[in-house]
């Protein structure tokens, strides 16, 4: 087991490394900032001077190789358009999202695990039946159009729920609703054929015959083995909420890490870009590697045949 | 004679399904003594476990259900029971062991949580004695280094070992009744012979009354004392194992002991039985077997027949064995 | 003889009559096909069939509402939007953008991810597992931000989109493929291929990618629906499409800030994105339904 997490440690940690390479080298690509924040009339000189204070004129390897040392550290330099340290821009906006994320995943999961299990126990009813349109509609409403709608109409005409913004708690409903709505269809889906799947097996059976009441075999017996698929795309989903908030964060103006790589690109801010994409890929990596071993915990035949 | 441990009277358990409604048990009645192993024989699709669900009330809803009978176990009417009832006799009153070891055991927990789980339920053991007791059980299945192997997960194990864990569960209570679905047809031969061995040893310690399903007559002619041959959801012949094998009288069970091969016979083909099983959804009026059977008669055709007694607990569903 | 389940479906394995449970799907799904249909029809023949140009602008005709609401006309059936542009040929003509960034992106994809799962599943040992973390790494890129930051690099376009949304898809179509393959192998036929001499190629070309077919058709159908939302959201971040191409999602965002007024500007493609995607889906169930149920969890 512990030969396992090792090892998926070390994977990791090569994964982020190719990654560095891929974000520095994309980041370069976006183009020229410079363009961006000096004025217009700003001559040769200028430019020159710009580029040299920024450190933009050494080699690209040596770059490369300032950038990863410093982001080690948790220095990823300047903001070039706001000209504070990216990682105080990043301090600010992280725990937004995070907990955005957070409160979006949580409510998902306690909405679609109930009412998945309950889809497949009671297989055929109008529960069933709720729950399957609710899950295909899920996956087929793009989020950025739900998000205008609850916008201008919960927010604004009817005023039930603020669109963002900072009141605390409710804060959160509008956007974590739209965030996690495509994530509880799915994992609603999955949990649903999982267990449908499992309910039909031998050893489901064999529990039944050995008198388990019939709670037990449904909420341990079947859902632990049904959990195994929802574990695997649950990384999947993950990376499509970090997706999703980017689009979901800058219609709801919430000041959070997807609003700032937004930003970033569109502003050509290599730091930011960098660090944001980093940051993002650290964490969905992170996020993976905890899935992993979740699996890895849920299902024995993992643990030993490595 | 004590009365029976499980009587089975003229149970009835039907299939809906949109092609039809599938008679899948047909009118069973059978009876298990305390310490007599009952065989059930027939070919894939002739009820064999259907009727065994039945008896413990888990057959496939909702397409499936019991439609008519009596199940009386120690004298009282199973059919009749709530569910409630019947999850508090499944596993305590009536064990099972299924067919496939590789899918019986549950994949994620241990053997030990599986095994823990009934003691716990039917005896109110906790922690150490719990344990012991699962450790017990194990032994009792000769199963060895039985403390070690209670943190071993199924995938572990090899097939033998699996049903020999999954028979320590059946017998964990112990039951009044052990019905045995084919234990041994995914196991090796010389494994099949250890594990029916296990079996009379454990029936004969705790009186059980055993149903063991097979389509192999080896075994039957092994380990059973009465044998109930099953042919479309009906039993056809019924009796104790000496005088079904020495003078079958229905022609299916004739048929089905003439297919079997014989060393130092002078034949050069396999009898085998013509025709298919029957499409239990459009059953023939009259005898199911009509069809296939070479010595049928118009009578056999049209009318279903009863049972007729051959001798001391010895039945068959024949008309050729009416007394004209 | 198997013993019959005790829950769901039953199987009875030698009635001759009987098809196999889990057939229930067996009647068409007329109306995912129909919506479909109707979109290809309208995305291939929109010059023919739109009521105006899409980019005919008209400031004396700006917000005119759908033809049904007060101030509405039969010349601008669904309206106009800011700028007086006929909402009805707009979403016509975004139909094609969408339609076919979302066959082409999961085309490419799918090609590429399958022959990725082909190599790794039948190879196994240290290709599969290099193979696999490649995979693995790429699947857990958030589409969007690689999206973005094409758009921006190399500006945005048509086929930026398309080349962004299949860097990241492909990996999808790797894990799924590659299991089939790694089940397929289990099987006696592939043994025997090898046994008649069969080469590598031979057998990846005429046995296995046949067989796994059925997961692909089912994975290709369900993924359009997703790369059509996924290009509507890029194009509503502006860094989809560019203008003045009309694309649904840039459409929406044009009328995010005349949601109570005009609600239609907005309103109307998200429709169009729903249905779509929607009749996608339902295909997509249906075919998982029909052709391979063990899929059921994609």
């Amino acid at each position: 087991m512990i030969r396992f997490v090792c090892f998926r440690l070390l994977q990791s940690l090569i994964a982020l490394a190719i990654l560095s390479v891929v974000v520095f080298v994309l980041a370069r690509a976006t183009g020229d900032p410079l363009h961006m924040i000096l004025p217009m009339s700003a001559t040769e000189e200028d430019y020159a001077n710009a580029r040299q204070y920024l450190g933009l004129d050494r080699p690209y390897v040596e770059q490369y190789l300032t950038f990863v040392g410093r982001a080690a550290t948790g220095d990823f330099g300047n903001s070039i358009r706001a000209r504070r340290p990216v990682s105080e821009i990043l301090r600010e906006r992280l725990p937004n999202s995070l907990r955005l994320a957070l409160f979006a995943m949580t409510v998902s999961l306690a909405m679609a695990f109930p009412l998945g299990v309950l889809a497949a126990v009671k297989k055929g009813t109008g529960l069933d039946r709720a729950a399957q349109v609710i899950s295909v509609l899920g996956q087929s409403l793009p989020s950025f159009w739900v998000a205008i709608i609850l916008v201008e109409f919960v927010a604004g005409r009817w005023q039930w729920l603020p669109a963002g913004g900072n009141e605390g708690f409710t804060s959160y409903i509008l956007p974590g609703f739209t965030l996690g709505w495509f994530v509880v269809a799915g994992l609603m889906r999955l949990l649903r054929s999982g267990m449908l799947e499992v309910l039909d097996s031998e050893y489901v059976k064999l529990a039944r015959l050995k008198g388990v009441a019939e709670s037990r075999v449904v909420w341990m017996h079947a859902l632990k083995n049904a959990l195994i698929p929802v574990v695997t795309f649950a990384g999947i989903y993950f990376s499509i909420l970090v997706t999703t908030a980017i689009v979901v964060e800058t219609v709801f103006a919430w000041p959070g890490l997807g609003r700032l790589a937004y930003e970033g690109i569109s502003s050509r801010d290599f730091p930011v870009i960098q660090a944001v994409v980093l940051t993002t890929a650290a964490i969905v990596t992170v996020v993976n590697l905890a899935v992993d071993l979740l699996y890895a915990v849920i299902d024995p035949r993992i643990r030993y045949a490595r | 004679m004590a009365s029976p441990v499980v009587d089975v009277q003229d149970l009835r358990t039907h299939i809906v399904t949109r092609w039809g409604t599938i008679k899948a048990v047909d009118g069973v009645s059978f009876s298990v003594a305390a310490g007599e192993t009952l065989g059930l024989v027939g070919e894939s699709g002739s009820g064999k476990s259907m009727t065994c669900l039945s008896l413990v009330r888990l057959v496939p809803r909702p397409a499936a259900r019991i439609v008519g009978g009596r199940v009386l176990l120690d004298g009282e009417d199973l059919l009749a029971k709530s569910e409630d009832e019947m999850q508090q006799i499944r596993g305590r009153k009536v064990g099972m062991i299924l067919q496939d070891p590789m899918s019986s055991l549950n994949p994620v927990f241990s053997v030990g949580m599986q095994l823990r789980e009934p003691v716990a339920m039917y005896h109110h053991l906790r922690g150490r004695a719990l344990t012991v007791r699962a450790a017990e059980l194990l032994a009792a299945v000769r199963i060895p280094s039985p403390a070690a192997r209670l943190r071993a997960f199924p995938h572990q194990l090899s097939g033998g070992m699996r049903q020999r864990v999954v028979g320590a569960m059946a017998i964990a209570a112990p039951p009044r009744l052990l019905i045995a679905d084919e234990p041994t047809t995914s196991l090796d031969l010389t494994i099949q012979a250890q594990y029916l061995g296990l079996l009379k040893e454990l029936q004969e310690r705790h009186r059980l009354a055993m149903i063991f399903v097979t389509h192999d007559l080896g075994i039957v002619a092994r380990i059973c004392d009465r044998v109930a041959v099953m042919y479309g959801g009906r039993i056809v012949e019924i009796g104790p194992v000496r005088a079904i094998f020495k003078s079958p009288a229905h022609p299916y069970t004739r048929a089905l002991l003439e297919a079997i091969p014989r060393l130092g016979a002078r034949r050069e083909r396999l009898t085998t039985i013509e025709g298919q099983p029957p499409d239990l959804a459009k059953l023939p009026a009259g005898c199911a077997f009509a069809p296939r059977c070479a010595h049928a008669v118009d009578r056999c055709r049209v009318e279903a027949p009863g049972d007729t007694m051959l001798g001391p607990g010895h039945a068959t569903r024949c008309w050729l064995h009416v007394p004209a | 003889m198997a013993a019959d389940p005790a829950g769901g479906t039953l199987t009875l394995p030698e009635a001759p009559t009987r098809p196999a449970a889990g057939a229930r799907g067996r009647r068409l799904p007329l109306l995912p096909i129909g919506i479909i249909a109707t979109f290809i029809v309208v995305a291939a023949l929109a010059p023919l069939l739109s009521p105006a140009s899409p980019y005919e602008q008209s400031l004396r005709h700006r917000f005119t509402p759908p033809a049904w609401e007060d101030g509405g006309a039969w010349a601008h059936p669904l309206g106009t939007d800011r700028l007086g542009r006929d909402m009805l040929a707009r979403i016509m003509y975004g139909a094609r953008v969408s339609l076919a960034a979302g066959v082409l992106t999961v085309l490419l994809a799918s090609a590429f991810g399958a022959a990725v799962g082909l190599v790794a599943g039948y190879y196994g040992g240290r290709v599969d597992a290099v193979l696999m973390r490649m995979t693995d790494a790429t699947m857990s890129f958030p589409v969007i931000l690689l999206a973005l930051i094409l758009a921006v690099t190399v500006g945005p376009s048509f086929f930026n989109v398309v080349l962004a949304i299949a860097v990241i898809l492909w990996a999808r179509y790797a894990r799924v493929i590659r299991g089939e393959v790694l089940t397929l192998m289990e099987l006696d036929f592939i043994a025997q291929a090898r046994i008649a001499g069969a080469g590598a190629g031979r057998i990846i070309t005429r046995h296995l990618a046949p067989n796994t077919l059925n997961t692909l058709v089912v994975l290709v159908t369900l993924q359009i629906g997703y790369v059509i939302i996924v290009e509507a959201s890029l194009s509503f971040l502006g860094a989809g499409i560019p203008p003045p191409t009309p694309a649904w999602g840039s459409m929406i965002a044009e009328g995010r800030d005349f949601v109570t007024s005009a609600w239609w500007v907005s309103l109307l493609p998200g429709l169009a994105i729903l249905l779509v995607v929607l009749a996608f889906n339902l295909l997509g169930d249906w075919l998982r339904d029909t052709l391979d149920p063990k899929l059921r969890q994609l």
